[in-house]
């Protein structure tokens, strides 16, 4: 695993209003490979991930300090529409924008931030619709809403319109956890082709998911990472006894 | 212990089939109004409406014939200058209000609305002739379009505040995920997510003002001939029918019932016809 470091992340802090979500966390995440974040329910994972792209901010009350580098450069100092764009994000729940095409939401990105030409759009489209393993199942159907897709086309469709964009990083925050087996099985192959082009962070609340996707994986524990490593290290030889407990299921 | 289930059963029908009535009757109730109106107007004014009116200029006392068509050009273009003013006011102060709205200012900010919509619409006249009659020194299509835009204001911040705040914020953080400034995601995509509702709330206001009368009467005043100056007294529907209503002559009290029911159609047509093009841009 020899490759650049395309984050790297120093005493990241973060808070809502006056509680510590986030207590020094140090980690970096590898150049097209995937990056897992573990961890029992309120431990700070979702905070994170959200602080990689700036997002956390946008919450009222919301606040964080430390130090995130993308490629070197400290991204709490670049302004966070263009941290954005660079880094990408699907979230939990598949939000397609309701009032739009198929077509619509993926050029959303693009459309929003001023490109109008019509083939450049299409060429965009249907390259990002392909890489989100969605563009045969809706080519015909590309005026229809993006509402009428069923859940795992909608989150596929929500990963397209995140690629269009054309972004280093993706974040995927649980993107499976509103998804039948079936859909997540679809989106867990999705990734390891992504894997090829993009860097890709992805939280869970599954371990096995972590395992079967993640090159790398952290363990949260109460807004602290406990452990991060190789995945096949985590899951075989972890060194602390904490991490051994969660992912043998003694708690979480 | 049988027949006990039984009678309790039934028991339990029965009273639903009591609250389903009674809710029945009560929204029967409710529009029986609406059909009252609309029916003594149809009755009464359908007799009076003929091509003449539509096409026509209003015609002195004792001569036959003529129309509104004046006053209701005249409606329509006092509504557009309304809306021209009140509707960018109304539905960005409810995007600020919905976004940012949440301090000290947007506290003041939504109790004023909810005062000016409480003001009576003849009060905001009296407003509209000081500030733009007096000043000008005549009635005007303008001071009339003025005021009923200032009525429109608090009814449609409030709607597009409220509608806004019902899009959900996943919607407007996977806006944001993607790298698009705030205003742009607020306008574009939370404002466009919440536009069919915000829609009918402007068609009620629309509605609202089509009929004001009293705020016009002394704004944009009344006008016998065509006229097409905004600085200038211009015909509207409601003044004319209320002018034709309080006369003494019978064949202007059908005229006020015929201009009536136009007015009703044409608030009716227009919601119609917005209605369907609202939907078309949606999807567009």
């Amino acid at each position: 695993m020899d490759k650049t470091k395309r984050l790297e992340i120093k005493d990241l802090d973060a808070w809502f209003f006056d509680k510590q979500a986030l207590n020094k966390i140090n980690m970096y995440v590898q150049e097209k490979q995937v990056t897992a974040i573990i961890g029992p329910s309120g431990c700070g994972k979702s905070t994170f991930i959200r602080c990689l792209n700036r997002m956390h901010e946008t919450v009222q009350g919301a606040r964080s300090a430390g130090t995130i580098l993308l490629d070197g450069e400290n991204i709490m100092r670049i302004d966070p529409v263009l941290v954005r764009r660079r880094i990408g994000m699907v979230f939990q729940k598949p939000t397609p924008f309701p009032t739009m095409s198929i077509y619509d939401n993926v050029a959303a990105g693009l459309k929003l931030n001023g490109v109008s030409n019509r083939s450049q759009l299409d060429e965009i489209v249907e390259k990002s619709l392909r890489q989100a393993a969605l563009f045969n199942e809706v080519k015909d159907s590309l005026q229809k809403p993006g509402v009428s897709l069923s859940g795992g086309q909608q989150q596929r469709l929500c990963i397209a319109r995140a690629l269009a964009v054309k972004p280093e990083v993706i974040l995927l925050d649980e993107p499976c956890s509103a998804l039948d087996p079936i859909s997540t099985g679809k989106i867990e192959d999705l990734i390891h082709e992504l894997k090829k082009d993009f860097t890709i962070v992805i939280v869970t609340h599954n371990m096995q998911q972590a395992a079967r996707v993640a090159d790398f994986t952290g363990f949260f524990l109460l807004g602290q990472m406990i452990e991060f490593d190789i995945t096949t290290k985590i899951f075989t030889a972890p060194e602390d006894k904490r991490t051994e407990g969660y992912i043998t299921g003694r708690f979480g | 212990m049988e027949n006990n289930k039984q009678s309790n059963f039934i028991k339990r029908k029965l009273k639903e089939k009591i609250f389903l009535a009674a809710i029945f009757i009560f929204s029967l109730l409710a529009i029986i109004p609406l059909f009252l109106i609309l029916g003594y107007v149809f009755i009464n004014g359908i007799t009076a409406v003929n091509w003449q009116f539509f096409t026509q200029l209003p015609t002195p006392v004792g001569e036959p014939g003529g129309g509104m068509a004046n006053a209701i050009v005249g409606t329509l273009i006092i509504v557009l200058i309304a809306c021209v003013i009140g509707l960018p006011i109304g539905i960005l102060g409810g995007v600020w209000l919905a976004e940012r709205g949440r301090g000290k200012t947007g506290f003041f900010i939504r109790y004023a609305a909810d005062v000016l919509s409480g003001i009576p619409s003849i009060v905001i006249g009296i407003f509209a002739y000081t500030l733009i009659v007096f000043t000008m020194k005549r009635f005007s299509a303008l001071a009339g379009g003025f005021a009923l835009g200032v009525i429109m204001i608090p009814t449609v911040t409030r709607t597009s505040e409220e509608l806004i705040k019902m899009v959900p914020t996943s919607l407007r953080e996977a806006g944001l995920a993607l790298g698009v400034p705030e205003w742009k995601v607020s306008l574009r995509v939370v404002l466009r997510t919440a536009w069919g509702g915000i829609f009918t709330g402007i068609m009620l206001a629309v509605a609202r003002i089509s009929g004001e009368t009293a705020p016009l009467i002394f704004t944009s005043f009344n006008n016998q001939f065509w006229s097409f100056r905004l600085d200038q007294p211009m015909a509207s529907m409601t003044v004319q029918i209320y002018n034709y209503a309080i006369s003494p002559y019978a064949d202007w009290h059908r005229k006020a019932w015929a201009g009536s029911l136009v007015l009703v159609m044409i608030v009716l047509c227009i919601t119609l016809i917005f209605k369907r093009f609202s939907k078309r841009i949606n999807y567009g």
